[in-house]
């Protein structure tokens, strides 16, 4: 029997790691302080105790060691799940992601497998400033042959990391820090709280996920900016503005086709995207809709996105540039004038 | 694990073949790079990083493994490669980019994968490291037997990733080796130019764990410390920073004409010295020493010969292994 409970994604991330660890030998943990804190999401809370510091392994601060420890270690038949904490940190092991962990099967000619899962957080909003607040998810997406996902709410952070474990590639694991639900973060934001299975279950990656459905404008975002979408989405209906909100979910596999379909349904776009504006995912997502059919749109595409800066510290400056609800509802009343 | 007749005429056969490969690859090389150089040109095309000079490295340490053991090496793999028993058909099918290769033709002579004898190489500067200590690792969970083995050259040692990896094998005890073959010269950097210690052995002391310099290009001797490495990584006792002084008799890639070496900088070839020692020692006879060259570049002929008759991958195939199925 199998029943639902409402979890964080924080919660519903632990559950999956925890089932599949119990069952498979080849799943060991590797990060800065898991063992004693349990990650950054908690999502390897209690394993210390639980499964003992061989599987769960504190490292010394040296991601490029430790990323590319569990690159060798896939490659002779095990499953690392390594937790990253920030994304913030990739500078210092982005040589393992970009030519090690994404190219080696290929490179091999698929003789040999990198199966791993690396778990990071992004993003900002509670005044980390620039060198803790990054998305940076378009970075990591651009490199061929690691998949890139993004659950928003905790049945897919579930389902999506039993996807992930059971996957034999590469897989690039995104959280953002405000959706996960940690205590640091402050109550959890409701949207992204889900009715979970106590059982196992897998959510494919490459769908979007139509979170509420509309027929104005389509509103596509990822991570965090689905929930300030669905904010948007409240405000906009007080004015009669229906607004369907896309959770593109993964970013590599990239789900076109669905994107297309919301499109073609209410011809005005809004992507939004906590990641930098120019070069990244909102350019993309439009891009694929004008190869696909450019007469769709009624108006020009809109993106709102973190600007071309770094994250400013001090509220104020750092509320003003993100793509909060405000600046989305501003865009789609604009697109419907 | 002593070092018999037999070994040692191995050692030769070994050093042998992989000159015999380096050789012929070279040969090929040139093949529509001639008058005008151009990386993308001829049958061979890209850069080639030969090993012609470091052939003892890869017979004494390989000498010194089992089966079960992993290795990685760097952009300089042949000599490694050769003596681990790689597949020399299809490696060198691999080199001139043939779908008979060991990667169907996506790795080339920098990216050379044969996991039936647990061989992987990497073309980034000391980025093989991580992945052997991941290697012995896994090998450590998996309550299977194995050490691994990680090549690379003097300059690598100055990478950062060089200090996290042998930290992390200290502290851990993992059994890895790191062998650093040191031929003097990154590119046209010096050792001297580069590295504050004259010894990267020396810093062995600063991870916790064992460092030894062999500083002849002897295959005997090298094998000699391999064995000692290889007993403590199998004891328990954890890694071991493997200095061995070696040359670089081709340049760091074809085409470098080497000008910045001054003349009372050139390098030995060992294979002439070792066959002269084995022939000083009664090991083998002149007869035997020809014949055993002989019958390296016959058997390279052969793998030069199939790589030529294979077929080159179709375009469309680039598309495929991106993603596991």
């Amino acid at each position: 029997m199998s029943s639902n409970r409402i979890l964080t994604m924080s919660r519903a991330g632990r559950e999956a790691l925890d089932w599949e660890m119990e069952r498979r030998d080849d799943i060991f943990c590797m990060g800065e302080d898991i063992y004693k804190f349990g990650g950054i999401f908690g999502t390897m809370d209690g394993f210390g105790a639980k499964y003992g510091p061989e599987r769960v392994i504190s490292t010394p601060i040296s991601e490029t060691g430790f990323i590319g420890m569990a690159a060798g270690a896939a490659m002779a038949g095990m499953h690392p799940v390594i937790d990253l904490a920030y994304i913030d940190f990739i500078g210092v092991c982005y040589n393992v992601l970009l030519n090690t962990a994404s190219k080696t099967h290929y490179m091999s000619g698929g003789a040999v497998k990198v199966p791993m899962t690396l778990l990071i957080g992004t993003g900002g909003g509670y005044n980390n400033a620039a060198q803790h607040s990054q998305c940076l998810h378009a970075t990591v997406a651009h490199i061929p042959g690691a998949k890139v996902v993004y659950p928003s709410n905790a049945y897919d952070a579930k389902g999506m990391l039993h996807t992930a474990l059971r996957d034999e590639n590469f897989v690039i694991f995104l959280t953002h820090k405000g959706t996960a639900g940690v205590g640091w973060m402050g109550t959890p934001i409701k949207t992204t709280l889900s009715e979970v299975p106590d059982t196992p279950y897998e959510v494919p990656f490459g769908k979007v996920k139509v979170y509420r459905e509309g027929t104005d404008v389509t509103i596509v975002g990822l991570g965090m900016s689905v929930h300030e979408s669905l904010k948007a989405a409240d405000e906009l209906a007080k004015d009669g503005i229906s607004a369907e909100v896309v959770d593109l979910r993964s970013l590599v596999p990239l789900d076109r086709d669905g994107i297309m379909e919301s499109v073609s349904k209410t011809g005005r776009l809004i992507v939004t995207d906590e990641d930098y504006l120019s070069y990244g995912v909102s350019g993309e997502i439009i891009a694929s809709v004008v190869e696909r059919d450019p007469t769709v749109f009624k108006k020009p595409p809109v993106r709102v996105t973190t600007p071309d800066i770094p994250i400013p510290f001090a509220r104020p400056m750092e509320q003003a540039i993100l793509p909060l609800a405000q600046r989305i509802a501003d865009a789609a009343r604009k697109l419907m004038a | 694990m002593t070092l018999t007749p037999e070994l040692r005429r191995s050692f030769f056969e070994k050093m042998a073949l992989s000159r015999a490969f380096d050789d012929a690859m070279i040969a090929l090389y040139w093949e529509g790079k001639l008058p005008i150089f151009a990386f993308g040109a001829g049958p061979l095309p890209g850069e080639l990083h030969c090993s012609n000079g470091a052939e003892p490295v890869g017979a004494g340490v390989c000498g010194a493994l089992s089966a079960d053991d992993m290795i990685t090496a760097d952009h300089r793999p042949h000599h490694i490669a050769v003596c681990r028993g790689v597949d020399l058909d299809r490696m060198s099918a691999e080199l001139l980019g043939k779908k008979t290769g060991l990667s169907q033709g996506k790795g080339g002579h920098m990216h050379i994968y044969d996991p039936a004898v647990n061989f992987a190489s990497s073309g980034i500067i000391a980025e093989g490291m991580a992945p052997a200590a991941g290697m012995a690792l896994a090998r450590r969970l998996q309550k299977r037997p194995g050490i691994a083995v990680t090549f690379m050259g003097e300059g690598a040692a100055n990478q950062g990733a060089f200090h996290e990896v042998m930290n992390m094998v200290g502290l851990w005890k993992l059994p890895v080796i790191t062998v650093v073959q040191d031929n003097e010269w990154g590119v046209s950097t010096s050792k001297s130019e580069s590295t504050a210690v004259d010894r990267n052995s020396d810093r062995a002391a600063g991870y916790g764990m064992a460092g030894e310099y062999v500083d002849s290009n002897d295959p005997d001797d090298i094998y000699e410390a391999s064995v000692r490495a290889v007993k403590r990584a199998r004891d328990g006792l954890g890694g071991t920073i493997l200095e061995l002084k070696t040359a670089r008799l081709a340049g760091h890639f074809m085409g470098d004409q080497q000008g910045y070496i001054p003349e009372q900088m050139k390098q030995a070839d060992p294979i002439p010295v070792y066959r002269a020692k084995l022939i000083r020692d009664g090991v083998i006879t002149e007869a035997e020493a020809d014949a055993i060259q002989a019958a390296a570049t016959e058997r390279m002929a052969k793998a030069m010969q199939f790589a030529k008759d294979s077929p080159y991958p179709d375009a469309s195939e680039a598309f495929d292994h991106v993603f596991a199925a």
